[in-house]
């Protein structure tokens, strides 16, 4: 009798201008729904999804901004050992994508440096009904090329997604989750466990991660 | 952006967060502002250079100290929180603990008749400690199981004692106790500065000492924890909460004008770079209305002591607290050293951090801290500020300004946070009532229920 390989914890922060979908994907990921005229959302600007690729699970630990990226005001805490980044960005608003090229500016200065990063174009299914018409009356502003091209000079994955129609999101998720460094590698694991030691659970009784395996 | 809110919070120290996170949960509108572009006011940690530019603008930092900039979290207030205390109360109940790590404080240290030795928290340790002769240690350990005992509704609990009418100076003499003993129960337990609760009633001692006792029983080796890459955190985790809930965040964003009602009584909003902001209420620390605050008469001085050792006589721990009682070098108030390293991620790998810290009582503060820096042993580089300390003039209820007061020289966070409480009070109308917020899975069910 084995027991399941225990999830990975991954944290996944996500950043990009307001209104470019950033919520909207999570709730896509975590609970496969949409919501039209989605309200900022409150009260839930962390959550968790396991996600299984091979003989591995991971377990996300979804960072939304929650308004605070509005005035540029993120605390360094938002970064701090973050292993995956969305970097997400409209299709449909040039400006987005500019100030994506900021973020992944930003990722590179404040997170750890192999920190696992996915440029994301969303709002696909605006554009999807006049992809190869005529080029001029499409609401596609911000090309695929040029998505392509700026993930390539910065080493990032690369996804046009759909929070709407769910188009390739669990791709975005599972794509990271291939390409992050087994755990024990990375600088954030590493930080994490040499200072595991004398830890303390203000919570109180929530680790008691050993009763869960028990088999009587 | 020209927005109205119902508060408008100024200053991202650790209260001023506390209360915008608080305030956000109960669905208050919030915006908050710093004129700094970093978290945290003076409870901020600051990197390398950042501390280097605090405290020594003239000198480059020195090249020989090592790590990268953010390997470097040199808190500006050194204070641990007590397991048992307030603030770990209020992180807990606002899940803010999932947001920041914690680690035990390895040691609390109390300096007695020139040596330094670990404080008793309880009657076994006090019988094997190094603080007292045998007679005293019987003495102390009454002492204690006195304290644990005690229970208000059982007059034989009391042993002729009474809290409210005693005062602290007969219970200890009920017991014999020694002076020096009497000085590390107070200083080191109770963790008062002076001595003038020997001649107050005893109760606020008895609950002090009993926070302590608890506290240590939580976890075990000291009273206290701190969070993973300094105190700096803890705000910043409650501006998270804040924002969460919908606050604003607006940082690097100096106030141009502070705008009051018609016949100009009250609060009523303010002008920034991003346009106008109203609210009935603001809260502020003492630096954005200097015309409403007051000297308290108190001035602190603190020392950041960079070092690559540990505490001699400390078993090379990585982290204590270690006061010295007034008495006992014939001061008024005591000296307490924070010290950490980097188990607790605030210094790289090989590096101690020593805050050295008191109240300043001559012309020379410096000097006043020297039976400290020959505890620490030697030193890379020392950093010293000194801070005013300021509280405010009137409550805030009549003009709508609620202000805080400036952190005192105090190891903890327990009269941080009955200013959080008593500012709550002034501002809701109610005393806080803290209620568990829903977990991780709970928001993720409350979010799958959603419509
Ligand atoms: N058509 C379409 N609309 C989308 C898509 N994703 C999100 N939206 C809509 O875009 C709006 C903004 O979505 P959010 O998920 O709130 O965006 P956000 O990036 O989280 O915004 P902030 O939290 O304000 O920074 C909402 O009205 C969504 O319904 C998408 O893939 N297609
Ligand atoms: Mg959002």
């Amino acid at each position: 009798m084995s027991l399941p390989n225990p999830a990975t914890p991954v944290k996944l922060v996500l950043l990009g201008e307001a209104a470019v979908g950033k919520s909207s994907l999570v709730l896509r990921f975590v609970s496969n729904d949409f919501q039209e005229n989605k309200e900022p959302t409150i009260g839930a600007a962390f959550l968790t999804q396991k996600c299984t690729i091979g003989d591995r699970t991971i377990k996300y630990e979804i960072w939304d901004t929650a308004g605070q990226e509005r005035f540029a005001s993120l605390a360094p805490m938002y970064y701090r050992n973050a292993q995956a980044a969305l970097v997400v960005y409209d299709i449909t608003k040039p400006a987005s994508f500019i100030k994506a090229r900021h973020w992944v500016k930003e990722l590179h200065e404040q997170a750890s440096k192999d920190i696992t990063i996915a440029l994301v174009g969303n709002k696909y299914d605006l554009v999807e009904s006049d992809e190869g018409g005529e080029e001029e009356d499409s609401l596609r502003k911000v090309s695929i090329e040029e998505g392509k091209s700026l993930a390539a000079e910065e080493n990032l994955l690369f996804f046009e997604t759909s929070a709407k129609t769910s188009y390739n999101v669990n791709d975005v998720f599972i794509g990271i989750g291939s390409k992050i460094p087994s755990a024990s590698s990375t600088e954030a694991a590493n930080q994490q466990s040499h200072v595991s030691e004398g830890r303390v659970d203000l919570s109180g009784g929530v680790n008691n991660r050993g009763q869960d395996a028990c088999p009587c | 952006m020209d927005e109205e809110y119902d508060v408008i919070v100024l200053g991202t120290g650790l209260t001023e967060c506390v209360l915008s996170g608080l305030l956000s949960v109960e669905g208050k509108k919030v915006l908050h502002i710093d004129r700094q572009n970093f978290y945290g006011g003076e409870s901020a940690s600051l990197n390398l250079s950042q501390l280097y530019s605090k405290f020594k603008p003239s000198s480059q930092k020195p090249d020989n100290l090592g790590g990268r900039d953010r390997d470097w979290c040199v808190d500006l207030i050194p204070k641990f929180l007590m397991s048992n205390g307030e603030l770990t109360n209020i992180l807990v109940h606002t899940n803010v603990t999932r947001y920041i790590e914690f680690k035990q404080i390895a040691g609390s240290y109390v300096y007695r008749s020139g040596r330094i030795a670990k404080v008793p928290s309880n009657e076994i340790e006090a019988i094997k400690s190094s603080l007292m002769g045998i007679f005293e240690k019987r003495r102390m350990k009454r002492f204690l199981e006195f304290i644990a005992k005690y229970n208000d509704d059982e007059a034989s609990t009391h042993q002729g004692l009474n809290l409210d009418s005693n005062t602290m100076n007969e219970v200890y003499n009920h017991f014999g106790l020694e002076t020096g003993t009497k000085d590390f129960i107070g200083h080191a337990m109770a963790l008062w500065s002076n001595d003038d609760y020997l001649n107050e009633v005893a109760r606020p001692t008895y609950e002090r000492i009993m926070l302590y006792v608890q506290s240590v029983a939580k976890y075990g080796k000291s009273p206290y924890i701190y969070p993973l890459y300094g105190l700096g955190e803890l705000p910043q985790g409650f501006a998270r909460l804040s924002a969460i809930y919908g606050g604003t965040y607006m940082l690097d964003t100096p106030i141009d004008e502070v705008l009051y009602s018609e016949d100009g009584s009250k609060f009523a909003g303010v002008k920034t770079k991003e346009g106008t902001a109203r609210a009935p209420i603001v809260i502020a620390d003492p630096t954005y209305f200097p015309e409403k605050v007051k000297k308290t008469g108190q001035r602190v001085i603190r020392a950041m002591c960079i070092m690559d050792h540990p505490v001699a006589n400390t078993n090379e721990l990585d982290s204590l607290q270690l006061i010295i009682p007034q008495n006992q070098i014939g001061r008024k108030s005591d000296i307490y050293i924070a010290v950490l390293s980097d188990q607790h991620m605030v210094v790289p790998k090989g590096y101690y951090l020593a805050i050295v810290s008191t109240i300043i009582e001559t012309d020379s503060p410096h000097v006043e801290l020297e039976p400290a820096f020959k505890l620490l042993g030697t030193r890379l580089d020392t950093l010293m500020g000194i801070a005013e300390l300021y509280e405010p003039v009137d409550d805030g209820t009549a003009d709508g300004i609620y202000l805080s007061k400036s952190y005192d020289p105090t190891s903890h966070f327990e009269s941080t946070t009955d200013d959080i409480k008593d500012i709550y009070f002034r501002v809701m109308g109610k005393p806080l009532v803290l209620k568990k917020r829903a977990d991780g899975e709970e928001e993720e069910e409350a979010l799958n229920g959603l419509e």
